[in-house]
């Protein structure tokens, strides 16, 4: 275990220092302690190490990540794991907004509460939530998986595409062009392959499926109060 | 486009600590706003008295015998401390509009800063490390306060453009965001008679709060009604003698954090700005909802016209 | 037609009304009928005060010109030396803009690429991400990080040779875009990660930060993601060019890419473009001021759009403070768009070579913005490379003629002092004097 302590090493030499780690690197394991809501910390990593960030994050935390597993031992804060490709990212605490905006790949597990906007523009990512999501989540959201096992706010999967989102509790309000979708035996598995890969115990029995009514998918001047 | 910090304490062992809990809040938000910095304290209650906090770009000559001078124009005793460009006018209660008159008459340049029993607000253009040290924020003690770090977007950088706005007596305003329909409200107010100083988006927004209170709202129905008056995005932090609160936009995309404590209710743009707060491995934290008003008072049992939400 | 009715009277001539135009016309039965706006591509098609309206004055007597063949007159141009260890080396000022594969053709693209660096200049990716072909024909790529984030590849950012943050486009300040079904081909959709075939919405804000405080920790991210080395540029539409300068540079840009009215797009409403926006001729002088009061003029690169079609242009720009321009539509032109030589088919499109703009429908005749094979191939990458960097070159002549003629040995020496204005707008626009007087509307200590 290699521990870097960020009020001493500073963020660009963390972040180098994580860069410089390659596939077969013998240092896998790697502890970040004094975070203190920095931003961008561990953004960019690219090799199968796995990062441990000792309290709660800024901005940006994990972003673009490839191959690395993040686990942040706190609150992250505005857009972590922003365009995820690959890799896992754990937050033991509560994400802010835009968590995994745009992700292409990879997991992203929140033990507590998301934010606003979870998942917006996804492309691919999975995102399992425990607690709740916030507003305007999965806004655009083209392909991926979101989980959620408490409740969303409003205007979930708004303008969404090919994402799915299964939520436990209540939904708020659906956002344009998202309903409610039957859950066939496909989606069981899918789901209890997320649930299990993000180490949560729930029934898939218990979640209803959202995704697109494919009503916006060409452009209908009858739909234009949704534009 | 800004850092906000407000920290509200339950704990009154807390309350001497509360300017250097601020100042290092509003220090770590300087990357939001290194353009100018202020701070709103409330602190200081005294019976029979009220405060107003003036500020000069001459400050040497304008406060000379300026605590005389306005005591002689109002009839009544006027204490004076100064702190580098503002000097905290201490005078009798009821005597706010009469020394608003004198000051004016005096013709000194001198701005009011803030109004009110407790309420104390200083800022300036520059970093907010400088502002702090600047008025000594450090050493203030008070019961709540709100802070704010400015990076203008449309209007200019000086003391009146800096935040916070003072609304109404006791009461002041913090905003993150950027206002768009600020001109066209702002002739409206101006038309109901409201002083507005600046081309400032926020002012605007203090403004249309002060008017809608004028008119009898309760702050907290001025809030709700903010919602939808003010178009563009927005998180206000405003402060009233007993306490603080908080609303976003409908849209909420600009950042803000709380968190809450046996011993504090607190705000920040950014987490970065709670770290160093007692406590804050365990307090509940979480986001405000959008378009919805939170508010925190000391005053256990509010009177109808000083509740808020 | 009768000159008279039947009692003897004379008829009025028939007369069109200068409100309800035939243009006009036309527009409200196209509504009528498909309840859809307008989309199409380029730039506003209206006329606007424009850099036609300035003129150099040349030096004579008092200034004294360099000789043309022997008297250097330098072009180059370092873009992001502020803050990235590997800052951008052009041999000319004049840049190839975004535009996305997707819009264009893969060969397209790489004819860009091609073109810009035979002639010792960059181009840039566009909205769905960095192709092979454009990458592997392009000494210096710029890569966009966009509101879509279509085709966003960190592996990508890392082989940019610079990153450029798009915040606006000239042609719809605060809009996003819609690429209509039609040209979402297999390779496109799987690069955007979208269904095949339906419309493609593009995002007007960030999904991930809002405003000039996030924008700084944005900025931050890609720095710590590229370790510091490529330069990141900020691209805003003319909207409020000094203030949107200003924050981009107090948010920490090493560029700023300022894009007028008459900037290309792929696609969006004619509404958008025509209505929207400022002409490129007035938002220099206000962003070239917000560079200058915060003592970056120089520092931070002005990359100039919008509408740039010659060496004069060029020459202009920089004469108002720009460090350099990017170009579109004439980059497209210089490739083959819109060519006479198709005049038949662009005919049977209902419409006519130089007028033709609906690119999102992809059956371009002159096989450039399109993703159908069979026109993909009338359209040869190197040869239109070729006709590219042809292109670049005459321009830089052309901008150099001009630089030596006002006695300059580099163009970033030529001053808004060398330009006289034609009209009382383009006076006012860029604040040089009318020709012929030492005055222009606004000047400071005079009235009108």
């Amino acid at each position: 275990m290699q521990t870097i302590d960020l009020t001493e090493v500073g963020l660009r030499e963390t972040n180098q220092t994580l860069h410089a780690q390659a596939d077969n690197t013998n240092q896998t394991e790697w502890e970040i302690v004094n975070p203190r809501g920095s931003h961008a910390i561990a953004c960019g990593l690219n090799a199968p190490i796995e990062v441990t960030v000792k309290g709660s994050t800024g901005y940006y935390c994990a972003g673009m990540n490839q191959q690395a597993t993040v686990n942040i031992q706190g609150s992250a804060g505005p857009g972590t794991g922003e365009n995820i490709m690959s890799g896992k990212i754990v937050i033991e605490g509560d994400a802010s907004q835009y968590l995994g905006a745009t992700g292409h790949g990879g997991l992203i597990v929140v033990k507590g509460n998301a934010s606003s906007r979870c998942g917006i523009s996804m492309k691919g990512v999975n995102i399992v939530v425990q607690g709740n999501i916030g507003h305007m989540s999965a806004f655009m959201g083209q392909s991926g998986n979101l989980v959620v096992c408490g409740d969303a706010g409003d205007a979930l999967g708004d303008s969404c595409y090919e994402a799915q989102f299964f939520v436990q509790g209540s939904v708020k309000s659906l956002g344009a062009d998202c309903e409610r979708k039957e859950m066939r035996d496909e989606h069981l598995t899918l789901l209890q392959g997320l649930l299990d890969e993000a180490g949560i115990d729930a029934d898939p029995n218990n979640f209803t499926r959202y995704g697109s009514a494919r009503t916006l998918y060409n452009f209908d001047v009858d739909n234009a109060g949704a534009y | 486009m800004c850092g906000i910090v407000g920290l509200f304490l339950k704990d009154k062992s807390l309350e001497p600590k509360l300017g250097e809990m601020l100042t290092s809040m509003l220090i770590t938000m300087t990357d939001r706003g290194p353009d100018s910095a202020g701070i709103a304290i409330y602190s200081g209650e005294s019976k029979g008295r009220t405060k107003m906090t003036v500020q000069s770009d001459d400050p040497e000559n304008a406060f000379d015998g300026l605590d005389k001078a306005l005591g002689k124009a109002i009839g009544g005793t006027v204490k004076m401390s100064v702190k580098s460009t503002h000097a905290i006018l201490d005078i009798p209660e009821g005597t706010t509009s009469a020394a608003r008159a004198a000051l004016e008459e005096m013709n000194c340049g001198l701005r009011v800063m803030s109004c009110g029993d407790s309420l104390e607000i200083f800022k300036e253009v520059g970093l907010p490390k400088d502002v702090a040290a600047r008025f000594d924020i450090s050493s203030m003690s008070g019961s709540h306060g709100i802070g704010h770090t400015r990076m203008a977007t449309e209007s200019a950088v000086t003391t009146m453009g800096a935040h916070p706005f003072n609304t109404g007596d006791d009461q002041c305003l913090v905003h993150n965001g950027s206002l768009s329909n600020h001109n066209s409200l702002r002739r409206r107010l101006r038309r109901e008679g409201i002083h507005i100083e600046t081309e400032n988006d926020t002012e605007v927004g203090a403004a249309y709060l002060t008017w809608q209170m004028q008119n009898g709202a309760t702050l907290g129905e001025a809030l709700e009604s903010s919602l939808n008056d003010l178009d563009g995005f927005f998180t206000f932090v405003v402060g009233t003698k007993d306490g603080f609160g908080v609303v976003r936009d409908p849209i909420a995309c600009k950042p803000a954090v709380m968190a809450e404590t046996d011993q504090y209710v607190a705000f920040g743009s950014e987490y970065r700005a709670l770290v160093d707060l007692p406590g804050i491995e365990d307090a509940r934290v979480w986001e405000p909802e959008p378009a919805t008003v939170y508010f925190w008072s000391h005053n256990d049992a509010p009177t109808s016209t000083e509740k808020a939400a | 037609m009768n000159k008279h009715d039947s009692k003897g009277i004379p008829h009025t001539t028939p007369r069109q009304s200068a409100t309800f135009t035939q243009d006009i016309n036309s527009d409200i039965r196209r509504a009528a009928a498909t309840g859809i706006y307008d989309i199409r591509g380029g730039g506003a098609k209206r006329k606007v005060p424009s850099f036609d309206d300035l003129l150099f004055m040349g030096a004579s007597i008092s200034r004294y010109p360099l000789e043309g063949y022997r008297e250097k007159c330098e072009t180059n141009v370092t873009i992001g030396g502020l803050n990235a260890s590997n800052p951008i080396e052009l041999d000319i000022p004049i840049t190839i803009a975004g535009m996305s594969f997707g819009a264009l053709s893969g060969p397209a693209k790489e004819a860009l690429g091609r073109g810009a660096s035979a002639a010792g200049t960059s181009t840039t990716t566009g909205d769905g991400g960095m192709t092979p072909e454009e990458r592997g024909h392009s000494n210096k790529l710029v890569y966009q990080y966009l509101p879509s984030r279509y085709g966003m590849n960190p592996d990508d950012l890392r082989k940019a040779d610079a990153i450029e943050i798009v915040v606006g486009q000239g042609a719809k300040p605060g809009g996003g875009g819609m690429l209509l079904g039609q040209k979402i081909s297999d390779r496109v959709a799987e690069m955007r990660n979208l269904p095949k075939g339906i419309d493609q919405r593009s995002a007007c804000r960030h999904p991930d930060w809002t405003g000039p405080d996030d924008l700084e920790i944005k900025i931050l991210e890609l720095r710590e993601i590229t370790g510091w080395k490529v330069p990141i540029y900020v691209k805003v539409a003319g909207a409020r060019p000094y203030y949107d300068t200003t924050l981009a540079i107090k948010a920490g840009a090493d560029a700023v890419v300022l894009d007028g009215m008459q900037g290309g797009t792929a696609a969006t409403q004619d509404v958008f473009i025509e209505h929207v926006g400022q002409p490129t001729l007035a938002i220099v002088r206000p962003a070239v001021q917000a560079l200058q009061d915060l003592g970056m003029h120089r520092k931070v690169q002005l990359i100039l759009s919008g509408g740039i079609r010659s060496g004069a242009d060029v020459a202009k720009a920089m004469a108002l403070g720009a460090d350099a321009v990017a170009i579109g539509t004439a980059a497209l032109i210089a490739l083959g768009d819109n060519d006479p030589k198709w005049e038949k088919e662009y005919n049977e499109l209902g419409t006519t070579a130089g007028a033709y703009d609906d690119w999102h429908e992809g059956q371009d005749p002159a096989g450039i913005t399109t993703q159908d094979p069979e026109l993909m191939k009338r359209f040869d990458p190197i040869e239109g490379g070729r006709r590219l960097s042809n292109y670049l070159k005459v321009m830089t002549l052309e901008a150099q003629t001009i630089a030596r003629a006002c006695g300059k040995n580099h163009l970033h020496n030529l001053e808004p002092e060398d330009l006289v204005a034609l009209t009382m707008e383009a006076a006012a626009m860029a604040k040089v004097p009318l020709a012929g007087t030492d005055w222009y509307p606004g000047k400071p200590n005079t009235s009108y």
